[in-house]
């Protein structure tokens, strides 16, 4: 499938399927006329830091580019999960970059105005734990002046901050865009307010997507700290409680939320971090729908999808996705999908 | 004046400045200096916007605020400042647009204003709010969400509704702002974010001297005064609302 090259001020395709396996193709301005009274729609409010940092291995004078991944500790700007790329940048696809100089621990990194030692080397080569120095203020001050978004090679234009921000953007937590956000407008969360669907949000910090390197590949995605206001989870328990749907925006609602949900499938307020895997054995507790892009085999937000519909009905979905020439990737078009009739599938096994 | 409201929230808690996340542009001098003062006096968290370096680092240590250099009529500083506020702050329950540009000076007729000094006062005193605000409105709604209320304070002038001879770029910059705190201040009601115009007066400010340089200074009003009433204001809107005032709490999933 065609990846979207950048952000569009156009209202893209939506394609929708319901639970009994209905496929539709509709515009994605037309999501604020989907869904019925009582059930609740959970959005993701993290804002995305720019997390690309571009710099030097001080030790072998070589440039690198150092992408921000995850959190040590929820929110510790002063240490950071990270990815390491050789010289280069976005405009190389990332599995043809060049390798980083080997890292060792003790290593120190200059990164514009922003200084970090290599604390540990995870368990992959270009997996660092970085420490940075500074407070807050001076390393979020470094940030705002030299990080960029990270980006892909299929988009052609460096990103700006205002390009991966969704309208609903909060707090600067998120590593990459909660980009199923983007299907998201004020005025889609008026109609709803209209048609009397409640809306909730959490904040989840998405983490990287993709390093280009298979075996780091299989380690994402790395645990993601979220959030859930007590408003939030009063709000799914409730419609859940009154037989009414609960609609996650994008994968890092539906990973939140299944964390979150402990026995009795209730949700738990507060906060947590998300080490969960969803995939096709995933029962899930308590989201019914997700709306999110346009995903193919072989990635990580493709296996968390199979627990809503299985690979033969997703498959159909691409391929009608192809013919209709979606877009895929963050700024590509929507899908909606109701979770197909687990019920009967778990009683039968 | 809305004094019936007391009975009827006198078992709700008196909103304060304690606590409250607090965002001020053209936090160093004038009537922006003296709210980050009373604001950092009330307890609040305060993140103070201006230009220059200097004066902010001053600001910043006098009063514990957090300093951040910007100019909200740059474009670029927009989202880097948006990203700073809220992530030092961990979030935002008031802005208060109050930077201001005055265009040319000494002020001029229309017809001998440039172009380019009319485009910097719309830049500072109406996109740059307008930029700011949209840059923070998911962060304003979210505290809205969570039940803290949210509140955007546009400092307006009287220039803003009276044809002034010579103040015509402010002026007009100051109706355009007024105007987009009407509208938006209808259209976010219903998320909970309330826009509030204040013409805090003429004040002894070096804007006012800049515009007036021989003005009567002892017939001004002092800075600090039209401060605490921009905070009343702001306090009265954090207050609870009677109840046909509350904005749907369907959109907020409130437990029922």
């Amino acid at each position: 499938m065609r990846p979207a090259s950048g952000p569009s001020r156009d209202h893209g395709k939506l394609m929708t399927l319901d639970s009994s396996g209905n496929m539709d193709v509709r515009s994605r301005k037309d999501v604020g006329l989907l869904f019925e009274p009582g059930d609740v729609v959970v959005a993701n409010t993290a804002a995305t830091l720019p997390a690309s940092l571009q710099g030097l291995h001080v030790q072998s004078g070589q440039d690198i580019e150092i992408r921000l991944a995850g959190w040590v500790e929820a929110y510790d700007v002063t240490r950071f999960k990270a990815v390491a790329f050789g010289a280069g940048d976005y405009r190389v696809p990332t599995e043809h970059r060049l390798s980083p100089p080997t890292m060792r621990p003790g290593d120190r990194l200059r990164l514009g105005p922003l200084r970090a030692t290599v604390q540990a080397v995870l368990d992959h080569s270009r997996l660092l734990e970085l420490r940075f120095q500074g407070d807050r203020k001076e390393i979020l001050a470094g940030l705002a002046r030299h990080g960029r978004p990270i980006q892909y090679a299929y988009v052609p234009k460096p990103l700006e901050l205002w390009d991966v921000w969704t309208h609903l953007a909060a707090e600067p937590i998120a590593f990459e865009s909660p980009s199923a956000g983007f299907a998201l407008s004020w005025d889609t969360l008026s109609r709803w307010q209209k048609r009397g669907i409640a809306f909730a949000t959490l904040s989840h910090a998405a983490g990287i997507s993709s390093t280009g390197d298979p075996d780091l590949d299989q380690r994402l995605p790395l645990d993601e700290p979220y959030e859930i206001p007590p408003r939030t989870a009063a709000a799914i328990n409730k419609a859940r409680l009154q037989g009414n749907r609960v609609i996650a925006i994008g994968t890092t609602v539906v990973r939140a939320l299944e964390a979150a949900t402990c026995s009795g499938c209730v949700v738990r307020s507060g906060l947590g971090v998300a080490r969960n895997l969803i995939g096709a054995s995933t029962n899930l507790c308590t989201v019914d729908a997700i709306v999110t892009g346009v995903h193919e085999h072989g990635e990580s937000h493709y296996e968390l999808l199979r627990a809503f519909a299985d690979t033969s009905v997703l498959e159909s979905m691409n391929q009608r996705a192809a013919a209709e020439d979606f877009q895929a990737h963050e700024f590509g078009d929507s899908m909606l999908i109701e979770r197909q009739a687990r019920a009967k599938r778990s009683q039968a096994v | 004046m809305k004094q019936h409201r007391t009975d009827l929230r006198k078992h709700l808690p008196t909103p304060t400045l304690s606590g409250l996340r607090v965002a001020v542009t053209g936090g160093t001098s004038g009537l922006g200096l003296a709210l980050v003062r009373q604001l950092r006096e009330g307890g609040a968290q305060v993140a103070l916007v201006a230009r220059t370096e200097e004066a902010v680092e001053r600001v910043a240590l006098e009063t514990g605020a957090l300093g951040l250099v910007g100019d909200v009529g740059r474009k670029e500083d927009i989202y880097p400042l948006a990203l700073q506020l809220t992530g030092q702050l961990g979030g935002l329950d008031v802005l208060i647009n109050n930077a201001s540009s005055l265009g040319p000076t000494p002020l001029l007729p229309l017809a001998d204003t440039d172009c380019e000094d009319l485009e910097l006062a719309l830049a500072v005193n109406l996109v740059g709010p307008f930029r700011l605000t949209k840059a923070l409105f998911g962060a304003l709604t979210a505290s809205a969400r969570e039940g803290r209320c949210a509140v955007v304070v546009n400092v307006s002038s009287d220039a803003a509704v009276n044809a002034y001879p010579h103040w015509g770029a402010y002026g007009a910059s100051k109706a355009g702002l007024l105007h987009l705190t009407s509208v938006w201040n209808e259209e976010a009601k219903s998320l909970g974010v309330q826009f509030l115009s204040i013409d805090p007066g003429d004040m002894d400010t070096p804007l006012h001297a800049a515009a007036i340089p021989d003005a009567d200074t002892s017939q001004l009003k002092r800075p600090e005064d039209a401060a605490s009433e921009v905070l009343q204001a702001v306090l009265q809107a954090l207050s609870p609302q009677e109840p046909e005032e509350r904005f749907q709490s369907s959109l907020l999933g409130e437990p029922s």
